[in-house]
């Protein structure tokens, strides 16, 4: 099973051609000694049907659970035309679209995608996306210090996905590049304004302001901004895009707006897939553009005069200024972003404002019911998007097994990324959560958390 | 063949230096670099002040096809930038030794313009090339 | 020419099929962090929206409707059950963050894949965590540095690069903070291993190499380069770009190299989706073992866990926040089991056979190929160097005018050694009678470039567009489409 099609006369038709005798030949310039056929693990070529059955079986294995966990990842509905479109296979199996005059569908989709998240952004210009949010924020960071030349410092508040730091870190430490965390107000959940207020010095290329925060609070973005701003340094703004419907665009904070928007593109009507493949979203100002890595697709007009779409800026990128490049990005995410393309228009903005709300009603009313038990506490007082941090009385090792076996994914626990939020759970219920699910998830987490303060006296 | 003024001084990287009595240099790209680089669409000047050492970095001339460094022929600092190329990068294209021009250096040490190439030197490298 | 989208909007217009009609309020959040206007996203009904995109798509070349021998991209079949089994609920429908308990049916596929990415490639551990080739090599690398930076060994400041390598070879390893140092290759296609000799040293942290190179040949002084660079206390990385050569054939491993990344957007066929998604994991030898990125699936007693990393302290870090393109790895498993043991060695046969017999045709056709006393492997590449100088016809013109033909173009103007190249790579999904089409189409414009070249320089003229104005374009950059009504107010 390998998708060949010749047959055996048109294999002896081909090597007569070429002249010689056998396929094997055709491999006479590499060493003997290193040609080794031999495979030890690789199983037996399956058919279509056997494969089918064999995947059906260990996505059935995997189930389905009432999910309550956001922490950067969020189940949302997603239309069934977003994909039956995005997998069409002129979209599916085409690539990069070096040749436009034969990827005109894709470069407009892409500029189309480019306008809708400038817009829903406030920012003036948007590239085609990068992989996802965490390595995103890196390029952004790089970004940033090829903007501002010798300042090598970036602020990085502990507000932010600790994934996120993790990933900067790892793609930006061998550039000489520091980060700097900046902690939290213990109270708000929001950054320590404090500390900030002394880390923000003049090495500092930029702070990352997250709005939301990891948390799901609400920053002070306008004063933030306009602090980064006085002490000479960028602000990149790290945001959820289904957010934006209601919240105010990262173009306008403060007097003068954020410089560069990163962010995980997947509540744009991607689906959860363990982790990926997502997308990373980038936007800055104009002013920035030519910093940007990533590939950018610029309307322009054919030798009739008439609308057509091509890449642009490509000189920035690796295939022309290699050890110059902005960055050794080559892809985008194209077909997530044809998805995300599809699900903005088939929401609209009206709908997608609709979704963000809800998403934020919900997740009040699943907070209200879960406080409602005795031993459950909401942990900070900032007002919140569509998750919310929450301090339960019982350990939190056995609460998040305990729920899963009652079907339900009780939320993100805290503990492995902060120690002073060792009993905190980060809980999210999307625009999909029902009331009855709520109810079942308060049922069972009243049951354990009963349970265990009957155990410890 | 491209154009190759008798009066300027060159690089082997393709600037050219047009020195002044009083210790100035204006500096830009050759006629052969800019044939070479095809149309220009953007130009990065160095900042106002900067201080450059002879054969630095300061400067990126991109085109559709290409975007190449531009080396600061000899040390000095920048007392001025053609700000007309930032609305116009096709002037290196139109007239690389004349509106294309790119800064101005106050040269420190003129005894490093005895370092570049003359016209006829510079023509020979591009024949070479 | 396609209206945009926003031009087909119409303000106040809702899909109510996707609409929320609850009133909701937003009374508990401060005003100061809301949003004034609405953004300008399109106001469409779901047909117009499916009309819109569906018609987009058309506008479109790709493999499911074209011959499409794009160079170094391995633009082969996408069997469509990958992507169907990667879709279903369980796989698609659980979060990143859910206990492991809930996705060993999603980790025992990822653990397979692994263990089958050893297998072929030689190596002696495998990372899934790349997210496209260039992050595989940037982890590649980065494994590289932290190995000599474990050791103390931080005099090793460059990474050696062939004149002939990918442009990402040179942009990664300035991400990791080295210098380049370009190696020239010879005229017949290999490495120049005296110049290699020469600067190879205690300051070499390592070589980047591509194997078939991006030249369409074997290197077949590899063994003699790998121990010119071991011996110099240097390691050697694999761009696997090219495996789709050698697949079942050669691991590359077994070539001497310390970490290799492959593309399974080429060699396993997942989808290219107009530029991504990729994935690109990384393999390494024994000693590179601790250093490799996290996330890592391991099995313990049939049990699979995901190692962080707090379990592994040398680990370079995370690549993603997550796991990266867990759906991208399914579709590569699918294929992998589809193919099977068998499968594989039929792969690079059959796409080895077909390059040849493409440049075979093509040579007897009069185009004159950069390497011709060398086989090709699963591409090659040939030159239009002559057909410019006699009519003026480039490459460019060449690969528009086999757009009008039908056929996508091959990869052109790289790699940049070689003039007026068209770097060829038909895969082993194709038909001996596709491959013939686009022998005649090539013969076709030979003929049309000296008759009349005027109509291949003006090609592409049976498409949507002719050909755009690039220097416009970047000029007057237009990146994003503006509301002449601006925002509206909510």
């Amino acid at each position: 099973m390998s998708f060949i099609p010749h047959t055996e006369d048109e294999i002896r038709q081909m090597l007569n051609a070429i002249g010689v005798d056998r396929i094997d030949e055709l491999f006479d310039e590499i060493p003997a000694e290193l040609i080794n056929e031999k495979l030890d693990y690789v199983p037996a070529a399956m058919n279509e049907a056997g494969i089918r059955r064999l995947s059906r079986q260990r996505a059935e294995n995997d189930g389905h659970h009432i999910n309550f966990i956001g922490a950067g990842a969020y189940e949302h509905h997603i239309p069934a035309a977003v994909w039956q479109i995005a997998t069409r296979g002129e979209f599916y199996s085409a690539y990069t679209p070096y040749q436009a005059e034969a990827s005109q569908g894709t470069l407009q989709l892409l500029y189309e995608y480019q306008s809708m998240m400038a817009s829903l952004t406030g920012m003036e210009v948007s590239n085609a996306s990068l992989y996802e949010g965490a390595s995103a924020l890196a390029e952004a960071v790089l970004m940033a210090v090829r903007a501002q030349r010798e300042k090598q410092r970036i602020l990085m508040p502990e507000t932010i996905h600790p994934g996120y730091r993790e990933t900067t870190e790892t793609i930006v430490k061998n550039q000489g590049i520091v980060l700097s965390s900046i902690s939290y107000s213990g109270i708000t959940g929001t950054i320590d304004l404090e500390q900030l207020g002394k880390e923000i010095t003049d090495d500092v290329a930029a702070l990352v302001i997250p709005q939301p925060n990891y948390f799901g609070a609400l920053e002070a973005v306008d004063e933030l901004t306009n602090l980064a701003h006085e002490r000479g340094c960028l602000v990149i703004a790290v945001v959820n895009p289904v957010s934006l419907a209601i919240l105010k665009a990262p173009g306008e904070w403060g007097d003068k707006g954020a410089d560069i928007v990163v962010g995980e593109g997947q509540p744009l009507g991607i689906p959860l897939s363990s982790g990926g493949p997502y997308f990373g979203f980038m936007c800055c100002t104009q002013k920035l553009i030519r910093q940007m890595p990533g590939r950018l697709i610029g309307r322009t007009v054919d030798a009739d005069g008439k609308q057509g779409f091509a890449l642009t800026l490509q000189a920035r990128e690796q295939h022309i200024r290699r050890s110059k490049a902005t960055s050794n990005i080559c892809t985008n995410q194209g077909l997530m972003v044809t998805a995300a393309t599809l699900y903005m228009s088939l929401m609209g903005p009206a709908g997608i404002e609709q979704v963000a709300k809800a998403s934020h009603a919900n997740t009040r009313l699943l907070v209200e019911k879960l406080t409602a038990i005795d031993g459950v506490d909401v942990v900070f007082n900032s007002p919140f998007f569509h998750e919310c941090v929450l301090r339960i009385n019982a350990p939190m090792e056995d609460l998040i097994p305990a729920m899963t076996v009652q079907g339900v994914i009780a939320g993100k626990a805290l503990f492995a990324d902060y120690a002073d939020l060792h009993d905190c759970l980060l809980v999210c219920a999307t625009e999909l959560r029902t009331e009855e699910e709520m109810d079942v998830y308060a049922m069972h987490l009243q049951r354990f958390v009963s349970k265990h303060q009957l155990e410890t006296p | 063949m491209s154009n190759v003024p008798q009066e300027l001084k060159y690089t082997q990287s393709h600037e050219w230096v047009l020195a002044s009595e009083d210790g100035q240099a204006t500096i830009g790209i050759t006629d052969h670099a800019q044939e070479l680089l095809g149309d220009m669409v953007f130009i990065e000047l160095p900042e106002m002040d900067r201080e450059l050492d002879a054969g630095e970095e300061c400067s990126v001339v991109e085109s559709v096809k290409a975007a190449s460094d531009v080396y600061s022929p000899v040390a000095g600092t920048v007392i001025a930038v053609n700000e007309r190329l930032a609305d116009a990068p096709e002037l290196i294209n139109e007239d690389p030794y004349g509106d294309g021009w790119m800064f101005r250096l106050q040269i420190s040490d003129t005894s490093q313009l005895d370092d570049l190439l003359d016209a006829t030197a510079y023509e020979e490298l591009e024949s070479e090339e | 020419m396609t209206k945009l989208i926003f031009e087909q909007s119409t303000s106040g217009r809702i899909n109510k099929a996707q609409f929320l009609p609850a009133e909701i309020p937003l009374d508990d959040i401060p005003d100061v962090f809301l949003r004034k206007t609405s953004p300008m996203l399109p106001e469409v009904s779901e047909m117009q929206a499916v009309r819109h995109f569906t018609r987009l798509s058309q506008l479109n070349f790709s493999i499911d409707t074209h011959f499409y021998p794009l160079g170094s991209c391995t633009m082969k079949h996408n069997p469509r059950i990958c992507n169907e089994a990667a879709l279903y609920d369980g796989f698609s429908g659980r979060h990143p963050s859910a206990p492991d308990s809930t996705g060993q049916g999603l980790l025992s596929c990822l653990f397979d894949l692994q263990e089958i990415l050893k297998d072929i490639s030689g190596m002696n551990e495998v990372s899934l965590a790349p997210m496209a080739g260039a992050q595989g090599e940037f982890t590649g690398i980065a494994m590289i540095r932290a190995y000599h930076d474990a050791r103390n060994d931080d005099a090793r400041e460059e990474i050696l690069v062939p004149d002939a390598a990918h442009g990402t070879n040179p942009a990664t390893a300035v991400m990791c903070g080295y210098k380049v140092r370009e190696i020239p290759t010879l005229d017949n296609g290999d490495v120049d291993i005296d110049a290699l000799a020469a600067v190879v040293g205690p300051r070499t942290a390592g070589l980047m190499l591509t194997n078939p190179s991006t030249l369409g040949v074997f290197e077949r002084q590899i063994r003699e380069i790998a121990t010119l660079v071991h011996d110099a206390g240097g390691l050697l990385y694999y761009d696997g770009a090219n495996m789709n050569a050698i697949l079942g054939k050669v691991k590359p491993g077994e070539m001497g190299f310390d970490v290799i990344h492959l593309n399974l957007h080429k060699t396993f066929s997942t989808p290219h989706g107009g530029g991504g998604p990729g994935a690109g994991p990384v393999g390494v030898s024994e000693r590179l073992i601790p250093f490799l990125p996290v996330p890592r699936i391991v099995e313990s007693s049939g049990q699979f866990t995901v190692l962080d990393k707090k379990d592994c302290p040398q680990s370079i870090g995370r690549l993603s926040c997550f796991m990266g393109n867990a759906g991208i790895l399914l579709r590569a498993w699918i294929y992998a089991r589809l193919l099977g043991r068998d499968g594989m060695k039929r792969v690079a046969d059959f796409a080895t056979l077909n390059a040849n017999y493409l440049k075979a045709k093509l040579e007897q056709a009069g185009f004159e190929m950069a390497y011709k006393n060398r086989r090709a492997t699963h591409e090659f590449i040939l030159t239009l160097k002559k057909e410019k100088a006699e009519t003026g016809v480039t490459a460019m013109d060449f690969a528009k005018r086999l757009l009008d033909k039908g056929y996508h173009a091959p990869t052109t103007y790289f790699p940049l050694l070689v003039p007026e190249c068209f770097l060829i790579e038909p895969t082993e999904t194709e038909s001996l009678e596709e491959l013939d089409g686009f022998i005649g189409a090539m013969q076709e414009i030979s003929k049309e470039a000296a008759e009349q070249p005027d109509l291949v320089k003006s090609a592409p003229h049976n498409l949507p567009i002719r050909r755009l104005d690039d220097v416009r374009a970047a000029r007057q950059l237009d990146v994003v489409w503006k509301n002449d009504l601006g925002d509206s107010k909510k």
